[in-house]
């Protein structure tokens, strides 16, 4: 054991003997520091109240703790999207996942926020890419978490299951600091399946499910200008319950947006038009072939939720997937936000690489990291309050040894709220329990 | 252990002359071929009568009843010159030297080592060389791209013991899977049928070739491997059909079943083999297969993922008397390194991936750290994904960084093994590739950077010496049948003209 590895080690138990407070000045300094918009070479980045009080060339403030970043990297923490982090512990485990439902009496309702877990597994290990806060998405058949491991399943996996309705459910914020109460914000954004996926919830064609669509959101609307006569009965039968009208009449007024779930650039073209004839706001997730129609887009304004490595043609709707989908969205102006892999939960840490993947098929670095920091919280609508490293902005930073989208890279410090978080994990403690020698057996080294 | 004693005798030579051995068969021919006449080649007593069976009926003549016709492409002789080479073989060379001649390496050294004359010279200043990125668990072609279910070829998930097939009678050439991965730098794979059963199949080794068949990428003299699998899948797959194995113990009673019959089968063959009489026992091809692994000319690929489990497939290995090449997925093989390593088992791993059933729980970023720290280890980073086998340096980038991390010192020249001679190592072709080592085949990738960086790009790829993709030059970025036509085609996104898809 190196003695570089000894510290960071008597670092960590520090940290999990006294957790450090919000309430301390903490000063990381002399780091080369990534703010999600600009650059700062040898900059000094202030934490204090859980917020960031400044960064730029200044000194530390007097009697503020010192963290040394010099030869080092400073970022905001990554803001996973598309995530099932805290919702489910092992995917294969059913009663685990709380990011899916089943039940046909419910569906726009759903509110992933009650069932996240600020105990789970999960947490630290993303943690420890990076990743401090995340956007907590409902899953449904065509979305991200929604097929894993086909094959190692043996193609009897949980990949076949189907949402009863047009609309998986409502996301929320949540970020990593251990030990709070980790939700941000419930109900930031409504969720829908478009594409096979959504065709397949209206009864298998695109055409039924669009017609199916309009006539939801006018049940929403007229049930939104007769809520007295729905209570007394004086309203026409409608097809969702009063909980998902509800529901759905922010996403009707255009306050919600609406995650479209959606990958072949025909559909984006409709779902495009649709948002625009229905005056509801979009946000894209997947747009595989989005490059292909990266203008329309870009006019729309709707920003993508996107992984950049997905470049094969798995099925009908992805056949022009491309590793350049993001470089060419970014080119035309489209705000995109960088995924994790298999539903950002367990390899939501893989997000860093999948920004260096983009950029090493053309995306502009400054992109790739604006795609894991401020980009995603411009689209939901957190500009300022956290994914950047800005002054009034949450305090959540992660200094790293290089360059963060590189594998060799680890980080040596995450705050998040401005509070220094243990740097250890489930698989940690397994790594030190298996690493040891001792005549008793592994199960005694705690 | 008969295949690493027999290494560097033709392959298909060493595996009729197992079977021989093993069998008691007349008519096991030297040159690696069947043979039409079996007196002129036969070293071995005969019986008086003829034993002559047809074709089909009688395993000794139908060994490699499918066999290649690999070529390679059109090829000169070239050196590489300038970069920082990683040998695969444990060492660096700065502003190192490639040669290579009639496709294989003839020469690896600094930048005094002689280029013949008339060898082209590529200037590789800057960037760096490594052997061909080698993936011994890929579904490629069997679960190729688009994943419709009409393509779905890679289980036959109609009985726990499916050892009579094949994966190579399930490759569909065109999956358009082959063309990112030659672009990620994978020149040899490792095909396998899926893990639905005990007994998933043979799989197939090929060489990353464009190929109107299978036979014309099929790895010439490649051992057959067979995949098993131990744990979750094939337990849940017959369990919800109610029908045997429904549990771990019903695996091992399976697996224990399955060896029992072959063994039976075997003796039957070796006796008629030697006494000739009555009638010849009829062909089996599940029983052949397992025979094959029994007499160590057929190889184990076993994907199994708990330390527990993998003990006992060690100890089954013991019962029956034949040997594991490689366990699969092995998310747990930190907890039994030394264990692996005494046993000469290879570990193929991820580094990422963790959590997505209970038998991936205790999935750890550092297992191929760990398990390569053991003396004599065979670590291996593997994909079972077609999008991961597009990057298995940066997996391995990762599983170094975690091992780094927990202070252990491993250099870049040594973990490149991980993707490359350990990889051929696994699937019992390091005699033939995975190293930049004179006399191997020269499967060889140019590199953008540092393979070890989330940035590099591989530039060119040269399989058997030839020049099979490059980055820069649009004639060498093949496009399956596939995706001729197909939304996006011949268009550029982000103006960016470099690579497939």
């Amino acid at each position: 054991m190196r003695l570089s590895h000894l510290i960071a080690g008597a670092v960590a138990a520090l940290a999990m003997a006294a957790p450090a407070t919000a309430q301390e000045t903490v000063a990381i300094v002399g780091g080369r520091i990534l703010t999600g918009t600009s650059v700062i070479e040898n900059g000094t980045v202030v934490l204090r109240d859980g917020k960031i009080v400044s960064v730029g060339a200044g000194a530390a403030p007097a009697g503020a703790r010192i963290i040394d970043a010099a030869g080092k990297v400073v970022a905001p923490g990554f803001v996973a999207v598309d995530s099932g982090l805290a919702g489910t512990e092992v995917g294969s485990v059913r009663g685990t996942n709380e990011l899916r439902n089943n039940a046909n009496t419910l569906s726009a309702a759903f509110d992933v926020s009650y069932g996240l877990d600020p105990w789970s597994f999960t947490l630290p290990v993303a943690r420890l890419g990076g990743v401090t806060r995340a956007i907590v998405t409902p899953q449904h058949p065509g979305s991200s978490g929604g097929h894993v491991h086909e094959e190692d399943t043996a193609g009897a996996g949980d990949g076949g299951y189907q949402t009863p309705g047009l609309f998986a459910g409502q996301a929320a914020i949540i970020n990593l600091a251990q030990g709070t109460d980790i939700l941000v914000k419930p109900r930031v954004a409504m969720v829908a399946p478009f594409g096979e996926a959504g065709a397949a919830v209206a009864g298998g064609a695109r055409g039924a499910q669009f017609v199916l669509f309009k006539e939801t959101l006018a049940e929403v609307r007229l049930y939104a200008r007769n809520k007295s006569a729905y209570e007394r009965a004086g309203l026409r039968d409608l097809s969702l319950s009063r909980a998902d009208l509800e529901a759905l009449i922010p996403v009707a007024d255009g306050t919600l947006p609406l995650i479209v779930t959606v990958h072949r650039a025909s559909d984006i073209r409709q779902v495009l038009r649709l948002a625009r004839e229905e005056g509801i706001k979009i946000i894209l997730d997947g747009a595989e072939e989005g490059w292909l129609v990266a203008g329309d887009i870009a006019a729309a304004g709707a920003p993508v939720l996107l992984n950049p490595i997905a470049n094969l043609p798995n099925d009908f709707e992805m056949r022009a997937a491309r590793m350049e989908n993001a470089a060419a969205l970014d080119a035309a102006g489209v705000v995109i936000a960088i995924k994790g892999n298999e539903g950002s939960t367990h390899r939501a840490r893989e997000a860093r690489y999948n920004a260096g993947n983009a950029v090493s098929h053309g995306l502009p670095y400054a992109s790739a990291i604006a795609a894991l920091t401020v980009n995603p919280a411009r689209i939901f609508g957190m500009a300022g309050q956290f994914g950047q490293i800005a002054p009034g902005a949450a305090g959540d930073v992660v200094v790293w040894s290089g360059d963060p989208l590189e594998p060799l890279s680890q980080p040596s410090a995450v705050f998040v709220n401005g509070v220094e978080q243990p740097l250890t994990s489930r698989p940690l403690l397994l790594r030190d329990r298996y690493r040891q020698q001792t005549p008793m057996p592994p199960a005694y080294r705690n | 252990m008969i295949g690493h004693h027999l290494r560097g005798v033709s392959l298909a030579a060493v595996t009729c002359a197992v079977a021989g051995a093993a069998l008691g068969l007349s008519a096991c021919a030297t040159t690696g071929q069947t043979s039409s006449d079996p007196a002129s080649s036969d070293p071995a007593p005969r019986p008086s009568r003829d034993m002559t069976l047809a074709t089909g009926l009688d395993p000794s003549k139908t060994l490699d009843p499918y066999p290649s016709t690999y070529q390679p492409l059109p090829r000169e002789n070239f050196a590489l010159v300038g970069a920082t080479v990683l040998t695969g073989a444990d060492s660096k060379i700065d502003n190192g030297v490639v040669v290579v001649a009639d496709g294989r390496i003839a020469a690896v050294g600094d930048a005094s080592t002689p280029v013949p004359t008339g060898y082209r010279v590529i200037d590789a200043r800057g960037r760096y060389v490594t052997p061909g990125v080698i993936d011994v668990h890929s579904h490629l072609g069997v679960y190729p791209s688009p994943g419709v279910q009409g393509m779905s070829d890679g289980n036959e998930a109609t009985n726990p013991n499916t050892a009579q097939v094949w994966a190579e009678h399930s490759l569909w050439p065109q999956d358009p899977g082959f063309n990112t991965a030659r672009a990620g730098g994978v020149t040899t794979m490792h095909i396998l049928p899926g893990s639905a059963n005990l007994f998933g199949g043979r799989g197939v080794t090929i060489r990353n070739v464009p190929s109107i068949t299978m036979q014309g990428m099929k790895f010439p003299n490649a051992p057959y491997t067979v995949k098993m699998a131990c744990g979750e899948n094939p337990s849940r797959v017959y369990g919800s059909r109610n029908q045997s194995p429904a549990t771990g113990m019903g695996n091992m009673a399976g697996y224990r079943a399955a060896f029992i019959a072959a063994r039976d089968y075997k003796a039957k063959w070796d006796k008629w083999r030697e006494t000739g009489e009555g009638a010849p026992p009829t062909r089996n091809l599940q029983n052949e297969t397992l025979a094959g692994v029994l007499d160590g000319s057929i190889l184990i690929q076993n994907h199994c993922y708990r330390a527990d489990e993998m003990a006992m497939m060690m100890d089954m290995a013991d019962e029956f008397g034949y040997r594991i090449s490689a366990f699969h997925h092995a998310t747990e093989a930190y907890k039994l390194a030394p264990q692996l390593a005494r046993a000469g088992i290879c570990a193929a791993m991820w580094t990422g991936w963790w959590g997505f059933k209970m038998e991936a729980l205790d999935a750890i970023e550092e297992n191929a750290a760990l398990v390569d720290a053991q003396a004599g280890s065979c670590a291996v980073i593997h994909s079972d994904d077609p999008e991961l086998t597009q990057r298995l340096n940066q997996e391995a980038a990762a599983a170094l960084s975690a091992g780094r991390r927990a202070g252990l010192n491993i250099s870049e020249e040594h973990a490149i093994g991980w993707f490359t001679s350990n990889a051929a190592k696994a699937i019992g072709i390091a005699d033939q590739t995975g190293s930049l080592t004179p006399g191997l085949r020269a499967d060889v990738v140019i590199w953008s950077a540092d393979p070890f960086s989330i940035y590099a790009r591989a530039d060119q790829v040269f399989i058997d010496g030839a020049l099979a993709f490059d980055r820069t030059d649009p004639a060498y970025q093949p496009t399956s049948d596939f995706e001729l036509g197909q939304p996006g085609y011949g268009l550029t996104a982000a103006n960016i003209n470099e690579g497939a898809r």
